[in-house]
């Protein structure tokens, strides 16, 4: 199993690696723009809890793009099989389904966690200092495995890539706004608050955030992550099983 | 012994019957070809044997281990060559050939000295560190060919390897496939080229609309017919008459005064005769 993992893995990392140079900057560029027009523009004098909102913001963007980066692996398998055909080689290959999605998961979470670093770099830049411990990286892991796993059960269920930019439009984009990453939920009306707390994201900006502040931790959102990520994870693999046509 | 085995296989999409019970048993060391039109079924049966799509019944082995119920052991038996040309583009030659070997749980030192053999065995050894966007048609051919063989199995399926290639690079595909052929790997290739099955197969199958319609050896498919045989006008299209000998072609032709052409009798004569329609 360890050896069809490792084969879709590294595939996925020789990749990134011939892209890192045009990939970076496209990390930095939306957390750069989001920095400078929250901050300078909206941000002054805005307080969140006793934190400034840059300190307030930053964790949430490190939310969003592990979810965002994490998933953006579902256009990677998309290409991957439409466009080049190359899933028939994995198909036709004695490797598990498990070790397959295995695979692909483990090059998205290191995906999300290289964009990751360039936030925290920009964030450094930009002057916030915030508490990076063990917290904040087991709550980013879980975060992008849940995404990571849900990119791959979409991409075996999409027809094609017009369809996977749709899944983008409709899920990613407005759970990266509504998911407690620019502003705290507890302001919305209950019932809002309520439904937003159905979101994975929710919980994830909640966690990631109380690390970076050094603020008290909810382990039943470490487990909810946990158990949904598992959940996707498998669903990923059945789907896998069933994209034979 | 049979390598290859398919029994009374069906594949049904939503509207269309792919396969309509179609039986093959190919024999270890041989090439086999399974010729027909276009849509008549031969990806369908490749990428069933193949794992890459599930059938509606029917039994397939390979190498006499069942594909679904010993999926893993039977992906070792084989190779596949698709139709499309499905190789990581951005890696470089090397890369593509690594990957292949983890998939395959090949240890290290056999990935790299295999890499070599079969590089050089189809004449890649410069490219090994270009990225394949860089190759051309028929490089990319010949790199899924290696690809295909890396792991070492007992049958290599090919899916139309030569279509869309010039005809000089088409037939320094055919020489690999009988190089190969060689070393005692069975071949099943699929193709919509009369010549190409003619040239290369030691028995070939005509499929048409899902069903097998003959199976023999070239030879034998086209001896029914006789050895030469006339193309000639007539009012209405071109009429083909065959003979057993030469001399009764040519004594034939001296009644008649159109134009016409004499020829020997080929594969296509056989097919036309079978299902009354061309190949192409
Ligand atoms: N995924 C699919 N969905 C629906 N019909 C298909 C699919 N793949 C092939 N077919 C149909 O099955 C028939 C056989 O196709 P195929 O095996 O590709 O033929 P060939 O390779 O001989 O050209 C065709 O009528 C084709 O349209
Ligand atoms: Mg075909």
């Amino acid at each position: 199993m360890i050896h069809g993992i490792i084969a879709i893995y590294v595939r996925e990392m020789l990749i990134l690696r011939r892209r890192l140079t045009r990939q970076i900057p496209s990390w930095s560029i939306s957390p750069f723009l989001y920095l400078t027009a929250f901050s300078y523009a909206v941000g002054q004098g805005v307080e969140i809890a006793g934190h400034t909102y840059m300190e307030f913001l930053i964790p949430g963007l490190i939310a969003m793009s592990s979810m965002t980066q994490a998933f953006a692996i579902a256009s990677e398998i998309n290409i991957a099989r439409f466009y080049w055909h190359i899933f028939e080689e994995f198909q036709a290959s004695p490797i598990s389904k498990v070790s397959y999605v295995g695979g692909e998961v483990l090059a998205g979470m290191t995906r999300a966690m290289l964009s990751i670093l360039v936030i925290m770099a920009l964030g450094f830049l930009f002057g916030v200092r915030l508490n990076y411990g063990l917290a904040f990286f087991i709550a980013l892991l879980l975060n992008s495995f849940v995404f990571a796993s849900l990119a791959v059960a979409l991409a075996m269920v999409v027809k094609s890539h017009a369809d996977q930019s749709m899944l983008n439009s409709f899920i990613i984009t407005p759970m990266a706004f509504l998911g407690g990453t620019f502003f705290p939920i507890d302001r919305l009306p209950a019932w809002a608050g309520a439904v937003l707390n159905l979101l994975p994201l929710t919980h994830a900006s909640k966690i990631i955030r109380a690390a970076c502040l050094n603020e008290p931790l909810s382990i039943f959102s470490y487990f909810l992550l946990l158990a949904i990520g598992i959940l996707f994870f498998f669903i990923a693999v059945r789907c896998v099983e069933k994209a034979k046509d | 012994m049979t390598m290859i085995q398919v029994n009374n296989l069906i594949k049904n999409y939503k509207k269309v019957e792919a396969l309509a019970g179609v039986d093959i048993h190919v024999k270890p060391g041989e090439i086999f070809a399974y010729l027909g039109p276009n849509g008549a079924g031969k990806t369908t049966t490749i990428r069933i044997l193949t794992g890459l799509t599930q059938a509606t019944s029917g039994t397939c082995s390979i190498n006499g281990f069942n594909i679904e119920k010993q999926v893993c052991q039977a992906k070792q038996q084989y190779g596949l060559v698709p139709q499309a040309i499905n190789l990581d583009q951005e890696l470089t030659v090397q890369e593509n050939l690594i990957i292949h070997g983890w998939l395959y749980r090949m240890k290290s030192a056999d990935i790299s000295s295999r890499i070599h053999a079969l590089l050089d065995y189809v004449e890649l050894s410069e490219k090994k560190k270009s990225q394949v966007k860089t190759l051309s048609g028929g490089m990319k051919r010949r790199l899924m060919v290696a690809r295909a063989l890396l792991h070492g199995p007992k049958v290599l399926f090919l899916d139309e390897p030569t279509v869309g290639l010039d005809p000089g690079i088409r037939r320094k595909i055919w020489a690999l496939i009988k190089k190969i052929q060689t070393t005692g790997t069975t071949i099943f290739l699929t193709t919509h080229y009369i010549e190409e099955a003619e040239f290369l197969a030691d028995r070939v199958a005509f499929l048409d609309q899902g069903r097998i319609v003959a199976l023999d050896t070239p030879d034998r498919l086209m001896e029914n017919l006789g050895a030469w045989a006339i193309d000639r006008l007539v009012e209405d299209g071109m009429e083909t008459v065959y003979f057993k000998t030469r001399h009764e072609a040519e004594r034939f032709n001296t009644l008649k005064s159109e134009q016409f052409t004499l020829r020997r009798v080929n594969l296509e004569d056989a097919f036309l005769d079978l299902t009354g329609k061309k190949v192409k």
